[in-house]
Protein backbone atom coordinates (compact mmCIF):
# COMPACT_ATOMS: atom_id res chain seq x y z
CA UNK A 1 0.00 0.00 0.00
CA UNK A 2 1.77 3.61 -0.96
CA UNK A 3 2.60 5.87 1.72
CA UNK A 4 -0.09 8.70 0.32
CA UNK A 5 -3.10 6.44 0.95
CA UNK A 6 -4.04 7.02 4.39
CA UNK A 7 -6.90 4.72 3.98
CA UNK A 8 -7.81 1.76 1.89
CA UNK A 9 -10.32 -1.15 1.98
CA UNK A 10 -9.95 -4.64 0.25
CA UNK A 11 -13.31 -6.09 -0.60
CA UNK A 12 -15.11 -4.94 2.50
CA UNK A 13 -18.73 -6.68 2.57
CA UNK A 14 -21.74 -6.46 4.82
CA UNK A 15 -24.49 -8.88 4.95
CA UNK A 16 -27.81 -8.56 6.60
CA UNK A 17 -30.32 -11.38 6.68
CA UNK A 18 -31.25 -11.20 3.50
CA UNK A 19 -29.39 -8.57 1.73
CA UNK A 20 -25.99 -7.33 0.92
CA UNK A 21 -25.47 -4.10 2.70
CA UNK A 22 -21.97 -3.79 1.20
CA UNK A 23 -20.68 -5.74 -1.52
CA UNK A 24 -16.81 -5.80 -2.38
CA UNK A 25 -15.84 -2.36 -1.73
CA UNK A 26 -12.44 -1.50 -2.08
CA UNK A 27 -11.79 2.17 -1.55
CA UNK A 28 -8.98 3.81 -1.54
CA UNK A 29 -8.09 7.57 -0.32
CA UNK A 30 -5.38 9.41 -0.23
CA UNK A 31 -3.95 11.53 2.12
CA UNK A 32 -4.69 15.50 2.48
CA UNK A 33 -7.67 15.04 0.21
CA UNK A 34 -11.18 16.03 0.79
CA UNK A 35 -12.99 12.20 -0.56
CA UNK A 36 -16.78 12.06 -0.53
CA UNK A 37 -19.16 9.18 -0.62
CA UNK A 38 -22.23 9.55 -2.52
CA UNK A 39 -24.95 7.75 -3.78
CA UNK A 40 -28.80 7.31 -3.79
CA UNK A 41 -30.61 6.33 -0.04
CA UNK A 42 -29.96 3.11 0.81
CA UNK A 43 -26.41 2.82 -0.87
CA UNK A 44 -24.75 1.66 1.69
CA UNK A 45 -23.20 4.72 2.68
CA UNK A 46 -23.40 5.32 6.33
CA UNK A 47 -23.05 1.31 6.75
CA UNK A 48 -19.29 1.96 5.12
CA UNK A 49 -18.97 4.55 7.94
CA UNK A 50 -20.10 2.13 10.60
CA UNK A 51 -17.84 -0.36 9.05
CA UNK A 52 -14.48 1.67 9.15
CA UNK A 53 -15.12 2.38 12.72
CA UNK A 54 -16.37 -0.73 13.67
CA UNK A 55 -19.70 0.09 14.64
CA UNK A 56 -20.40 -2.41 12.87
CA UNK A 57 -18.01 -5.69 12.31
CA UNK A 58 -17.70 -6.76 8.34
CA UNK A 59 -19.27 -9.88 6.92
CA UNK A 60 -15.47 -10.02 4.60
CA UNK A 61 -13.14 -7.77 3.82
CA UNK A 62 -9.75 -5.89 5.34
CA UNK A 63 -9.79 -2.39 6.00
CA UNK A 64 -5.95 -0.56 6.65
CA UNK A 65 -5.88 2.76 7.98
CA UNK A 66 -1.88 4.19 7.90
CA UNK A 67 -0.51 0.87 6.64
CA UNK A 68 -2.08 -0.88 10.08
CA UNK A 69 -4.52 -3.74 9.65
CA UNK A 70 -7.59 -1.75 11.84
CA UNK A 71 -10.23 -4.71 10.50
CA UNK A 72 -10.83 -6.11 14.07
CA UNK A 73 -9.94 -3.31 16.28
CA UNK A 74 -12.09 -1.73 18.67
CA UNK A 75 -14.12 1.55 17.72
CA UNK A 76 -12.44 3.21 20.77
CA UNK A 77 -8.99 1.67 20.04
CA UNK A 78 -9.55 3.16 15.80
CA UNK A 79 -10.64 6.75 16.74
CA UNK A 80 -7.12 6.86 19.29
CA UNK A 81 -5.22 5.74 16.32
CA UNK A 82 -6.34 9.20 14.49
CA UNK A 83 -9.54 7.75 12.43
CA UNK A 84 -12.67 9.65 13.97
CA UNK A 85 -16.07 9.85 12.72
CA UNK A 86 -19.04 12.03 13.29
CA UNK A 87 -22.31 10.93 13.05
CA UNK A 88 -25.87 11.54 10.50
CA UNK A 89 -27.94 13.03 13.85
CA UNK A 90 -25.88 15.31 15.73
CA UNK A 91 -23.59 14.32 17.85
CA UNK A 92 -23.10 16.48 21.04
CA UNK A 93 -23.72 15.54 24.74
CA UNK A 94 -26.82 17.96 25.50
CA UNK A 95 -26.53 18.58 29.02
CA UNK A 96 -23.04 19.78 29.18
CA UNK A 97 -21.89 23.49 28.22
CA UNK A 98 -20.18 23.84 24.45
CA UNK A 99 -16.92 24.13 26.24
CA UNK A 100 -17.66 21.11 28.00
CA UNK A 101 -18.70 19.31 25.04
CA UNK A 102 -15.20 20.10 23.12
CA UNK A 103 -12.98 19.64 26.32
CA UNK A 104 -14.23 16.34 26.98
CA UNK A 105 -12.16 15.78 24.16
CA UNK A 106 -9.03 17.14 24.59
CA UNK A 107 -9.75 15.51 28.02
CA UNK A 108 -9.57 11.91 26.38
CA UNK A 109 -5.43 13.27 24.57
CA UNK A 110 -4.40 14.30 27.70
CA UNK A 111 -5.01 11.20 29.55
CA UNK A 112 -6.52 10.99 33.57
CA UNK A 113 -9.87 9.89 32.50
CA UNK A 114 -10.22 7.90 34.85
CA UNK A 115 -8.99 9.89 37.84
CA UNK A 116 -12.35 10.14 40.11
CA UNK A 117 -9.83 11.30 42.85
CA UNK A 118 -8.94 14.32 41.42
CA UNK A 119 -11.54 17.69 41.13
CA UNK A 120 -13.04 18.60 37.94
CA UNK A 121 -11.24 22.53 38.51
CA UNK A 122 -7.73 20.14 36.95
CA UNK A 123 -9.38 20.11 33.64
CA UNK A 124 -9.52 24.11 33.47
CA UNK A 125 -6.22 23.78 31.82
CA UNK A 126 -7.68 22.90 28.65
CA UNK A 127 -10.21 25.62 28.65
CA UNK A 128 -8.02 27.72 26.02
CA UNK A 129 -7.17 25.29 23.71
CA UNK A 130 -11.18 24.40 23.80
CA UNK A 131 -12.02 28.47 23.22
CA UNK A 132 -9.72 28.48 20.57
CA UNK A 133 -11.52 25.68 18.59
CA UNK A 134 -14.92 27.46 19.85
CA UNK A 135 -13.84 30.33 18.54
CA UNK A 136 -12.60 28.71 14.70
CA UNK A 137 -16.31 27.56 14.57
CA UNK A 138 -17.73 30.17 15.29
CA UNK A 139 -19.50 29.74 18.97
CA UNK A 140 -17.72 31.97 20.81
CA UNK A 141 -21.03 33.53 21.91
CA UNK A 142 -22.44 30.01 22.76
CA UNK A 143 -19.37 29.09 24.81
CA UNK A 144 -21.38 28.56 28.18
CA UNK A 145 -24.49 27.41 27.36
CA UNK A 146 -25.78 23.93 26.84
CA UNK A 147 -25.57 22.15 24.04
CA UNK A 148 -29.38 21.11 24.05
CA UNK A 149 -29.84 24.93 23.47
CA UNK A 150 -27.80 25.10 20.33
CA UNK A 151 -29.85 25.64 16.56
CA UNK A 152 -29.66 22.91 14.76
CA UNK A 153 -26.57 24.21 12.69
CA UNK A 154 -24.53 25.43 15.30
CA UNK A 155 -24.86 21.65 17.50
CA UNK A 156 -23.26 20.09 13.81
CA UNK A 157 -20.63 23.50 14.52
CA UNK A 158 -19.94 22.18 18.01
CA UNK A 159 -19.63 18.34 16.55
CA UNK A 160 -16.95 19.73 14.16
CA UNK A 161 -14.85 21.68 16.49
CA UNK A 162 -15.17 18.60 19.29
CA UNK A 163 -13.73 16.12 16.70
CA UNK A 164 -11.32 18.61 16.23
CA UNK A 165 -10.29 18.76 19.69
CA UNK A 166 -8.95 15.22 18.68
CA UNK A 167 -6.73 16.33 16.12
CA UNK A 168 -7.31 13.80 14.33
CA UNK A 169 -5.57 11.90 10.98
CA UNK A 170 -8.48 11.75 9.25
CA UNK A 171 -12.17 12.75 9.84
CA UNK A 172 -15.50 10.88 8.81
CA UNK A 173 -18.26 13.11 8.18
CA UNK A 174 -21.93 11.64 7.78
CA UNK A 175 -23.65 13.94 6.23
CA UNK A 176 -22.27 16.94 7.87
CA UNK A 177 -25.04 19.39 6.09
CA UNK A 178 -28.17 17.23 6.28
CA UNK A 179 -31.37 19.59 7.30
CA UNK A 180 -29.34 22.75 7.30
CA UNK A 181 -30.73 26.17 6.03
CA UNK A 182 -28.85 27.97 3.39
CA UNK A 183 -26.45 30.05 5.52
CA UNK A 184 -25.39 27.23 8.15
CA UNK A 185 -24.01 25.14 4.63
CA UNK A 186 -22.25 27.67 3.40
CA UNK A 187 -20.62 28.54 6.72
CA UNK A 188 -20.27 24.44 7.32
CA UNK A 189 -19.04 23.93 3.71
CA UNK A 190 -16.42 26.58 4.55
CA UNK A 191 -14.80 24.91 8.26
CA UNK A 192 -15.17 21.88 6.38
CA UNK A 193 -12.45 23.00 3.61
CA UNK A 194 -10.66 25.13 6.64
CA UNK A 195 -10.38 21.79 8.50
CA UNK A 196 -9.19 19.99 5.62
CA UNK A 197 -6.10 21.79 4.64
CA UNK A 198 -4.22 19.48 6.77
CA UNK A 199 -6.05 16.26 7.10
CA UNK A 200 -7.81 13.81 5.06
CA UNK A 201 -11.49 14.16 5.47
CA UNK A 202 -14.01 11.40 4.11
CA UNK A 203 -17.46 12.53 3.81
CA UNK A 204 -21.49 10.90 2.91
CA UNK A 205 -23.17 14.41 1.62
CA UNK A 206 -26.58 14.14 -0.31
CA UNK A 207 -25.76 18.13 -1.16
CA UNK A 208 -23.85 17.95 -4.68
CA UNK A 209 -23.18 21.37 -4.67
CA UNK A 210 -21.61 21.20 -1.25
CA UNK A 211 -19.88 17.90 -3.06
CA UNK A 212 -18.77 19.27 -6.33
CA UNK A 213 -17.16 22.82 -4.51
CA UNK A 214 -15.23 20.40 -1.88
CA UNK A 215 -14.18 17.26 -3.09
CA UNK A 216 -10.65 16.06 -4.64
CA UNK A 217 -12.13 12.73 -5.53
CA UNK A 218 -15.93 11.21 -5.25
CA UNK A 219 -17.11 7.60 -4.83
CA UNK A 220 -20.13 6.85 -6.10
CA UNK A 221 -22.20 4.23 -4.14
CA UNK A 222 -25.08 2.27 -5.26
CA UNK A 223 -26.80 -0.94 -4.05
CA UNK A 224 -23.82 -1.57 -1.92
CA UNK A 225 -21.56 -1.67 -4.67
CA UNK A 226 -19.05 1.09 -6.31
CA UNK A 227 -20.71 2.63 -9.22
CA UNK A 228 -18.03 5.37 -10.26
CA UNK A 229 -14.94 7.06 -9.00
CA UNK A 230 -12.92 10.13 -10.34
CA UNK A 231 -13.56 13.98 -9.69
CA UNK A 232 -16.73 15.75 -9.98
CA UNK A 233 -16.45 16.63 -13.25
CA UNK A 234 -15.68 13.22 -14.47
CA UNK A 235 -18.41 11.45 -12.21
CA UNK A 236 -21.74 13.68 -13.19
CA UNK A 237 -21.01 12.92 -16.26
CA UNK A 238 -20.79 9.15 -15.90
CA UNK A 239 -24.41 7.46 -17.70
CA UNK A 240 -24.27 5.19 -15.10
CA UNK A 241 -24.39 7.37 -12.35
CA UNK A 242 -26.99 9.80 -13.85
CA UNK A 243 -29.19 6.54 -14.68
CA UNK A 244 -28.79 5.31 -10.51
CA UNK A 245 -29.69 8.75 -9.48
CA UNK A 246 -32.76 9.39 -11.91
CA UNK A 247 -33.81 5.41 -11.21
CA UNK A 248 -33.94 6.45 -7.86
CA UNK A 249 -36.12 9.36 -7.83
CA UNK A 250 -32.99 11.76 -6.63
CA UNK A 251 -31.87 14.56 -8.73
CA UNK B 1 -30.57 17.87 36.53
CA UNK B 2 -27.11 17.38 35.79
CA UNK B 3 -24.26 16.79 38.03
CA UNK B 4 -22.80 20.35 37.19
CA UNK B 5 -26.04 22.10 37.26
CA UNK B 6 -26.15 23.07 41.12
CA UNK B 7 -23.58 25.41 41.61
CA UNK B 8 -20.19 24.15 43.24
CA UNK B 9 -20.04 26.37 46.58
CA UNK B 10 -24.19 26.41 47.07
CA UNK B 11 -23.12 22.34 47.59
CA UNK B 12 -20.65 22.84 50.16
CA UNK B 13 -23.05 24.81 52.12
CA UNK B 14 -25.58 22.32 51.68
CA UNK B 15 -23.28 19.88 52.95
CA UNK B 16 -22.24 21.72 55.99
CA UNK B 17 -25.85 22.12 57.28
CA UNK B 18 -26.59 18.92 56.55
CA UNK B 19 -23.73 17.78 58.88
CA UNK B 20 -24.47 20.03 61.33
CA UNK B 21 -28.31 18.97 61.53
CA UNK B 22 -26.67 15.32 61.81
CA UNK B 23 -24.72 16.08 64.83
CA UNK B 24 -26.85 18.09 67.33
CA UNK B 25 -29.92 15.43 66.20
CA UNK B 26 -29.12 13.38 68.68
CA UNK B 27 -29.21 15.88 71.24
CA UNK B 28 -32.98 17.69 70.33
CA UNK B 29 -34.29 14.58 70.89
CA UNK B 30 -33.67 12.03 67.80
CA UNK B 31 -33.20 8.41 68.36
CA UNK B 32 -29.22 8.09 67.01
CA UNK B 33 -30.16 4.01 66.53
CA UNK B 34 -32.96 5.90 64.21
CA UNK B 35 -30.12 8.03 62.57
CA UNK B 36 -27.56 5.52 62.62
CA UNK B 37 -29.66 3.28 60.42
CA UNK B 38 -30.78 5.92 57.99
CA UNK B 39 -27.61 7.44 57.41
CA UNK B 40 -25.85 3.45 56.78
CA UNK B 41 -29.23 3.73 54.05
CA UNK B 42 -28.58 7.12 53.13
CA UNK B 43 -24.65 5.82 52.26
CA UNK B 44 -25.98 2.65 50.58
CA UNK B 45 -28.53 4.81 48.08
CA UNK B 46 -26.11 7.66 47.35
CA UNK B 47 -23.91 4.55 46.29
CA UNK B 48 -26.48 3.02 43.83
CA UNK B 49 -27.27 6.78 42.93
CA UNK B 50 -23.67 6.98 41.91
CA UNK B 51 -24.21 3.87 39.36
CA UNK B 52 -28.09 4.77 38.59
CA UNK B 53 -28.15 8.80 38.26
CA UNK B 54 -24.72 9.44 36.98
CA UNK B 55 -23.18 6.59 35.06
CA UNK B 56 -27.18 5.94 33.83
CA UNK B 57 -26.98 2.07 34.71
CA UNK B 58 -29.78 0.39 36.53
CA UNK B 59 -29.02 -2.31 38.58
CA UNK B 60 -31.43 -4.51 40.13
CA UNK B 61 -28.83 -6.54 42.30
CA UNK B 62 -26.91 -3.85 44.99
CA UNK B 63 -28.54 -5.61 47.82
CA UNK B 64 -25.55 -8.26 47.31
CA UNK B 65 -22.69 -5.52 47.55
CA UNK B 66 -24.67 -4.51 50.92
CA UNK B 67 -25.62 -8.19 52.21
CA UNK B 68 -22.18 -9.77 51.29
CA UNK B 69 -20.02 -6.78 52.89
CA UNK B 70 -22.46 -7.12 55.72
CA UNK B 71 -21.29 -11.21 56.51
CA UNK B 72 -17.74 -10.85 55.67
CA UNK B 73 -17.28 -8.13 58.32
CA UNK B 74 -19.31 -9.47 61.16
CA UNK B 75 -17.66 -12.68 60.16
CA UNK B 76 -14.21 -11.11 60.68
CA UNK B 77 -15.81 -8.93 63.92
CA UNK B 78 -16.89 -12.02 65.51
CA UNK B 79 -15.64 -15.27 64.39
CA UNK B 80 -11.86 -13.80 63.56
CA UNK B 81 -11.85 -11.37 66.49
CA UNK B 82 -11.14 -8.88 63.91
CA UNK B 83 -11.20 -4.75 65.34
CA UNK B 84 -13.69 -3.03 63.62
CA UNK B 85 -12.01 -0.51 61.26
CA UNK B 86 -10.35 -3.88 59.97
CA UNK B 87 -13.62 -5.81 59.77
CA UNK B 88 -15.28 -2.93 57.84
CA UNK B 89 -12.40 -2.69 55.10
CA UNK B 90 -12.72 -6.32 55.62
CA UNK B 91 -16.28 -6.43 54.15
CA UNK B 92 -15.55 -3.30 51.59
CA UNK B 93 -13.09 -5.10 49.96
CA UNK B 94 -15.44 -8.06 49.54
CA UNK B 95 -18.28 -6.19 48.06
CA UNK B 96 -15.45 -4.54 45.61
CA UNK B 97 -14.13 -7.67 44.50
CA UNK B 98 -17.77 -8.98 44.08
CA UNK B 99 -18.08 -5.40 42.29
CA UNK B 100 -15.64 -6.11 39.64
CA UNK B 101 -17.15 -9.59 39.21
CA UNK B 102 -20.53 -8.46 38.93
CA UNK B 103 -19.86 -5.67 36.95
CA UNK B 104 -17.47 -7.26 34.24
CA UNK B 105 -19.95 -10.15 33.52
CA UNK B 106 -23.43 -6.96 33.43
CA UNK B 107 -21.87 -4.02 31.84
CA UNK B 108 -21.67 -5.71 28.54
CA UNK B 109 -25.86 -5.39 28.07
CA UNK B 110 -27.68 -2.18 28.73
CA UNK B 111 -31.08 -1.23 30.26
CA UNK B 112 -33.16 -3.87 31.12
CA UNK B 113 -30.90 -6.51 30.18
CA UNK B 114 -28.42 -4.92 32.47
CA UNK B 115 -30.93 -5.22 35.43
CA UNK B 116 -31.64 -8.85 34.46
CA UNK B 117 -27.99 -9.83 34.75
CA UNK B 118 -27.59 -8.23 38.23
CA UNK B 119 -30.80 -9.73 39.70
CA UNK B 120 -29.79 -13.03 38.45
CA UNK B 121 -26.36 -12.53 39.98
CA UNK B 122 -27.92 -11.32 43.41
CA UNK B 123 -30.59 -14.11 43.62
CA UNK B 124 -27.08 -16.27 43.14
CA UNK B 125 -25.56 -14.73 46.26
CA UNK B 126 -28.76 -14.89 47.95
CA UNK B 127 -29.16 -18.46 47.50
CA UNK B 128 -25.57 -18.93 48.26
CA UNK B 129 -26.00 -17.29 51.57
CA UNK B 130 -29.08 -19.00 52.62
CA UNK B 131 -27.16 -22.73 52.31
CA UNK B 132 -23.50 -21.54 53.20
CA UNK B 133 -22.59 -22.24 56.94
CA UNK B 134 -21.22 -19.08 58.32
CA UNK B 135 -24.16 -17.11 57.99
CA UNK B 136 -26.11 -18.74 60.29
CA UNK B 137 -29.42 -19.34 57.72
CA UNK B 138 -32.28 -17.10 59.29
CA UNK B 139 -30.62 -16.64 62.08
CA UNK B 140 -27.66 -14.17 60.56
CA UNK B 141 -24.36 -13.96 62.30
CA UNK B 142 -26.00 -12.26 66.04
CA UNK B 143 -24.34 -10.88 68.68
CA UNK B 144 -21.52 -9.23 67.02
CA UNK B 145 -19.25 -6.87 68.61
CA UNK B 146 -18.70 -3.52 68.21
CA UNK B 147 -15.42 -3.54 70.21
CA UNK B 148 -12.78 -0.40 70.10
CA UNK B 149 -12.51 1.46 66.94
CA UNK B 150 -8.33 1.88 66.39
CA UNK B 151 -8.52 0.77 69.98
CA UNK B 152 -9.40 3.49 71.04
CA UNK B 153 -13.06 4.60 70.75
CA UNK B 154 -15.70 2.37 72.29
CA UNK B 155 -18.42 1.48 69.98
CA UNK B 156 -20.60 0.19 72.66
CA UNK B 157 -21.17 3.62 73.56
CA UNK B 158 -24.06 4.79 71.48
CA UNK B 159 -23.03 7.95 71.09
CA UNK B 160 -19.73 7.20 69.97
CA UNK B 161 -20.79 5.05 67.73
CA UNK B 162 -23.51 7.40 66.02
CA UNK B 163 -20.20 10.17 65.36
CA UNK B 164 -18.33 7.00 63.90
CA UNK B 165 -21.19 6.51 61.64
CA UNK B 166 -21.74 10.23 60.91
CA UNK B 167 -17.97 10.49 60.12
CA UNK B 168 -17.93 7.97 57.43
CA UNK B 169 -21.56 8.68 55.98
CA UNK B 170 -19.97 12.07 55.41
CA UNK B 171 -16.65 11.36 54.65
CA UNK B 172 -18.22 8.61 51.69
CA UNK B 173 -20.95 11.68 50.75
CA UNK B 174 -17.93 14.10 50.06
CA UNK B 175 -15.73 10.63 47.91
CA UNK B 176 -18.95 10.57 45.65
CA UNK B 177 -19.29 14.50 45.38
CA UNK B 178 -15.99 14.32 44.30
CA UNK B 179 -16.23 11.60 41.95
CA UNK B 180 -19.24 13.27 40.09
CA UNK B 181 -17.04 16.23 39.83
CA UNK B 182 -13.84 14.74 38.63
CA UNK B 183 -12.53 14.07 34.99
CA UNK B 184 -13.69 10.47 35.33
CA UNK B 185 -17.05 12.00 36.08
CA UNK B 186 -17.01 14.18 33.25
CA UNK B 187 -16.54 11.53 30.91
CA UNK B 188 -18.72 9.44 32.76
CA UNK B 189 -21.61 11.65 31.79
CA UNK B 190 -20.61 11.99 28.25
CA UNK B 191 -21.08 7.93 28.17
CA UNK B 192 -24.42 8.66 29.68
CA UNK B 193 -25.51 11.50 27.37
CA UNK B 194 -24.54 9.92 24.52
CA UNK B 195 -22.56 7.01 24.26
CA UNK B 196 -21.64 5.94 20.62
CA UNK B 197 -19.95 9.56 20.52
CA UNK B 198 -18.32 8.75 23.61
CA UNK B 199 -16.80 6.03 22.40
CA UNK B 200 -15.99 7.90 18.81
CA UNK B 201 -13.82 10.18 20.68
CA UNK B 202 -11.73 6.98 21.64
CA UNK B 203 -13.27 6.14 25.05
CA UNK B 204 -13.87 2.66 25.73
CA UNK B 205 -17.21 2.91 27.39
CA UNK B 206 -17.56 -0.04 29.21
CA UNK B 207 -14.25 0.01 30.96
CA UNK B 208 -15.71 3.37 32.16
CA UNK B 209 -19.44 1.69 33.14
CA UNK B 210 -16.73 -1.07 35.01
CA UNK B 211 -15.14 1.52 37.04
CA UNK B 212 -17.98 3.16 37.77
CA UNK B 213 -19.85 -0.11 39.10
CA UNK B 214 -16.96 -1.07 40.90
CA UNK B 215 -16.92 1.99 42.78
CA UNK B 216 -20.63 1.75 43.75
CA UNK B 217 -20.11 -1.70 44.80
CA UNK B 218 -17.50 -0.62 46.87
CA UNK B 219 -19.54 2.17 48.05
CA UNK B 220 -22.70 -0.06 49.16
CA UNK B 221 -20.52 -2.87 50.80
CA UNK B 222 -18.77 0.15 52.73
CA UNK B 223 -22.61 0.85 54.12
CA UNK B 224 -23.52 -2.80 54.63
CA UNK B 225 -20.23 -3.37 56.65
CA UNK B 226 -21.27 0.19 58.91
CA UNK B 227 -24.75 -1.76 59.30
CA UNK B 228 -23.58 -4.83 60.54
CA UNK B 229 -21.36 -3.22 63.25
CA UNK B 230 -23.77 -0.68 64.44
CA UNK B 231 -26.83 -3.31 64.34
CA UNK B 232 -24.70 -5.93 65.39
CA UNK B 233 -26.20 -8.48 62.87
CA UNK B 234 -25.55 -9.90 59.51
CA UNK B 235 -29.05 -11.19 57.93
CA UNK B 236 -30.21 -12.60 54.97
CA UNK B 237 -32.83 -9.36 54.75
CA UNK B 238 -29.80 -7.48 53.64
CA UNK B 239 -29.46 -9.56 51.08
CA UNK B 240 -32.75 -10.16 49.72
CA UNK B 241 -33.93 -8.86 46.57
CA UNK B 242 -36.87 -6.47 48.27
CA UNK B 243 -33.46 -4.37 49.53
CA UNK B 244 -32.51 -4.21 46.23
CA UNK B 245 -35.96 -2.75 45.37
CA UNK B 246 -36.02 -0.50 48.33
CA UNK B 247 -32.80 1.34 47.72
CA UNK B 248 -34.20 2.17 43.60
CA UNK B 249 -36.97 3.69 45.29
CA UNK B 250 -35.13 5.71 47.99
CA UNK B 251 -33.34 7.22 45.19
CA UNK B 252 -36.61 8.28 42.69
CA UNK B 253 -38.21 9.40 45.87
CA UNK B 254 -35.08 11.56 46.95
CA UNK B 255 -33.98 12.53 43.48
CA UNK B 256 -32.50 10.07 40.78
CA UNK B 257 -28.64 12.14 39.73
CA UNK B 258 -29.12 15.09 42.46
CA UNK B 259 -26.39 14.96 45.10
CA UNK B 260 -28.59 15.32 48.13
CA UNK B 261 -32.01 13.43 46.97
CA UNK B 262 -30.34 9.66 48.17
CA UNK B 263 -30.37 11.30 51.66
CA UNK B 264 -33.88 12.62 51.58
CA UNK B 265 -34.90 9.50 50.06
CA UNK B 266 -33.34 7.22 52.58
CA UNK B 267 -34.27 9.30 55.55
CA UNK B 268 -38.29 9.65 53.86
CA UNK B 269 -38.65 5.67 54.08
CA UNK B 270 -36.64 4.50 56.77
CA UNK B 271 -38.49 7.24 58.85
CA UNK B 272 -41.89 6.04 57.24
CA UNK B 273 -41.14 2.62 58.54
CA UNK B 274 -39.88 3.51 61.40
CA UNK B 275 -42.82 5.65 62.74
CA UNK B 276 -45.22 4.42 61.27
CA UNK B 277 -44.54 0.55 62.51
CA UNK B 278 -47.44 0.35 64.49
CA UNK B 279 -49.74 -0.25 60.69
CA UNK B 280 -47.52 -3.16 60.23
CA UNK B 281 -47.74 -4.66 57.46
CA UNK B 282 -49.32 -1.28 56.00
CA UNK B 283 -46.45 0.03 55.71
CA UNK B 284 -45.45 -1.89 52.55
CA UNK B 285 -48.55 -0.51 51.25
CA UNK B 286 -48.22 2.76 52.46
CA UNK B 287 -44.39 3.11 50.60
CA UNK B 288 -46.07 1.32 47.48
CA UNK B 289 -48.71 3.97 47.57
CA UNK B 290 -45.59 6.57 47.56
CA UNK B 291 -43.90 4.85 45.01
CA UNK B 292 -46.67 5.05 42.81
CA UNK B 293 -47.49 8.79 43.36
CA UNK B 294 -43.95 9.95 42.84
CA UNK B 295 -43.43 8.05 39.59
CA UNK B 296 -47.00 9.57 38.17
CA UNK B 297 -46.56 13.02 40.02
CA UNK B 298 -43.03 14.11 40.45
CA UNK B 299 -40.58 11.77 38.29
CA UNK B 300 -37.51 14.03 39.47
CA UNK B 301 -37.82 13.09 42.97
CA UNK B 302 -38.08 15.64 46.05
CA UNK B 303 -34.93 17.10 45.52
CA UNK B 304 -34.91 17.20 42.00
CA UNK B 305 -37.83 18.99 41.37
CA UNK B 306 -37.45 21.56 43.92
CA UNK B 307 -34.31 22.31 42.30
CA UNK B 308 -36.48 22.41 38.70
CA UNK B 309 -38.67 24.97 40.83
CA UNK B 310 -35.83 27.06 41.89
CA UNK B 311 -34.26 27.55 38.34
CA UNK B 312 -37.22 28.25 37.36
CA UNK B 313 -37.96 31.04 39.86
CA UNK B 314 -34.47 32.31 38.81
Amino acid sequence: MAADNILETRGLTKEFKGFVAVRDVSLVVRRGTIHALIGPNGAGKTTCFNLLTHFLTPTRGRIFFMGRDITGSRPAAIARLGLVRSFQISAVFPHLSVLENVRIALQRKRGHSYDFWRPAATLSVLDDRARELIDAVGLTDFTTKPAVELPYGRKRALEIATTLALDPEMMLLDEPTAGMAHDDVQRISELIKTVACNRTVLMVEHNLSVVSKLSDHITVLARGEILAQGDYAAVSKNPDVVQAYMGAGHG
Amino acid sequence: MTPGAAPRGGIWVATGVMTAALAIAPFVGVYPVFLMKALCFALFACAFNLLVGFGGLLSFGHAMFLGTAGYVCAHAAKIWGWPPELAILAGTLAATLLGVVAGALAIRRQGIYFAMITLALAQMMFFFYVQAPFTHGEDGIQAVPRGMLFGLLDLSETLIMYYVVLTIFVAAFLFICRIVNSPFGQVLQAIRENEPRAISLGYDAERYKLLAFVLSAALSGLAGSTKAIVFQLASLTDVHWTMSGEVVLMVLLGGMGTIFGPVVGAFAIIGLENYLSGFGQWVTVITGGIFVVCVLAFRRGIVGELGAWWAQRK
